[in-house]
């Protein structure tokens, strides 16, 4: 069966419909069969099924993410109860440790991001990799930065994300990988993605799983909670009627 | 005996709305080679421009077998040749000239 790759992280400017339109057919020509753009929060589902039209000519599919960027966990919580049934992804920019780790433990995120490049504001320790490891959260590494970055910033940044890795895959916490980029000519092929994500000694194959079965199975859980069949972890709603 | 060199050929798209001769593109994935690696990973990367369209924006570079991952990754990192923004994706990887341009062409 041919594998199907997905970028969770494409933040184009929504409010220039052109280039919308022009990095989601870009995704659709580099190989993509799913991608995520991040969305503000106050966007109407009318803009998000325009979206869902580009998209849909484009032969891709559109998932909806929004980015949470809380300052404490208090905040988190609350955006999570607003948020969560709106979103098929939701991320967690974690700038504060006490944020990560409730990012971490919450079932509601998705996925944990990490921009700071200054490896003290990096909170994916082995304790946050516990806590994930027991909820639902991904770890999410933005290949952007190995793009833009040069020297020692990228040396350190490197760095930075082998240690990440490593703790992500011994405690089993799925990786993701996406481009995290708002900029045509920094996309680049899923397998391309890949072969980048071995700077950070991630292997082969599960630098090709966080390009698509990762993200996917990320989705498609999703979906089947947000689908209107869902009544809890492995009990739907097979058939309604009055005696079924 | 020395052992015969498995070599791989790659054919690349150059996606830039810039043309660049063949010298500069050539320069450009060597440094790449060079910022990731050193100059003892590119030494072992044994690259080699085969055939550069300025027009067309294809070119086949050649590496030896155990190069490939690291080639690639450096292809995959270059965002510039020399000021203007580029991205250089594979289209394909293969043993020998002759069946790279016949999968290219597909």
């Amino acid at each position: 069966m041919k594998r199907i790759y997905a970028d969770l992280h494409l933040c184009p400017n929504l409010k220039d419909s052109k280039h919308v339109s022009q990095i989601i057919s870009k995704a659709s020509k580099l190989g993509y069969r799913l991608i995520a753009i991040t969305f503000p929060s106050n966007l109407t589902e009318e803009e998000i099924r325009r979206l869902r039209n580009i998209s849909k000519e484009a032969k891709i599919d559109l998932a909806s993410r929004v980015d949470l960027k809380p300052k404490t966990p208090e905040e988190l919580i609350y955006d999570l109860r607003k948020l969560r049934r709106r979103f098929e992804i939701i991320a967690v920019i974690c700038e504060s440790k006490n944020v990560a780790r409730q990012a971490a433990k919450d079932r509601r995120v998705d996925l944990l991001n990490f921009p700071s490049l200054d490896f003290r504001r990096r909170f994916f320790d082995k304790a946050e990799a516990e806590l994930a490891s027991n909820g639902l959260a991904s770890l999410e590494i933005d290949i952007k930065p190995l793009l833009t970055l040069e020297g020692p910033a990228r040396i350190r940044l490197l760095s930075n994300l082998r240690r990440e890795a490593t703790i992500a895959q011994k405690f089993h916490v799925p990786i993701v990988i996406s481009s995290g980029v708002s900029d045509e000519t920094l996309m680049r092929k899923p397998k391309e993605l890949a072969a980048l994500a071995s700077l950070f000694d991630l292997d082969e194959a599960s630098a090709i799983e966080a390009v698509s079965k990762n993200p996917l199975a990320i989705v498609k859980r999703n979906r089947e909670k947000l689908g209107p069949r869902f009544v809890a972890p492995g009990i739907r709603i097979i058939r309604r009627g009055k005696d079924c | 005996m020395l052992k015969r060199i498995r070599r791989r050929y790659l054919a690349l798209e150059i996606d830039s709305g810039e043309l660049f001769d063949s010298r500069e593109f050539m320069d450009a994935v060597w440094s790449a080679v060079l910022k990731l690696y050193g100059e003892y990973g590119a030494s072992r990367a044994g690259l080699t421009l085969i055939d550069y369209d300025m027009e067309k924006r294809f070119a086949v570079i050649r590496t030896v077998h155990t190069a490939v991952d690291m080639v690639r990754t450096a292809l995959a990192s270059m965002t510039r040749i020399g000021n203007k923004p580029v991205a250089i994706h594979i289209l394909r990887v293969s043993g020998t000239i002759k069946s790279l341009y016949k999968k290219a062409t597909k």
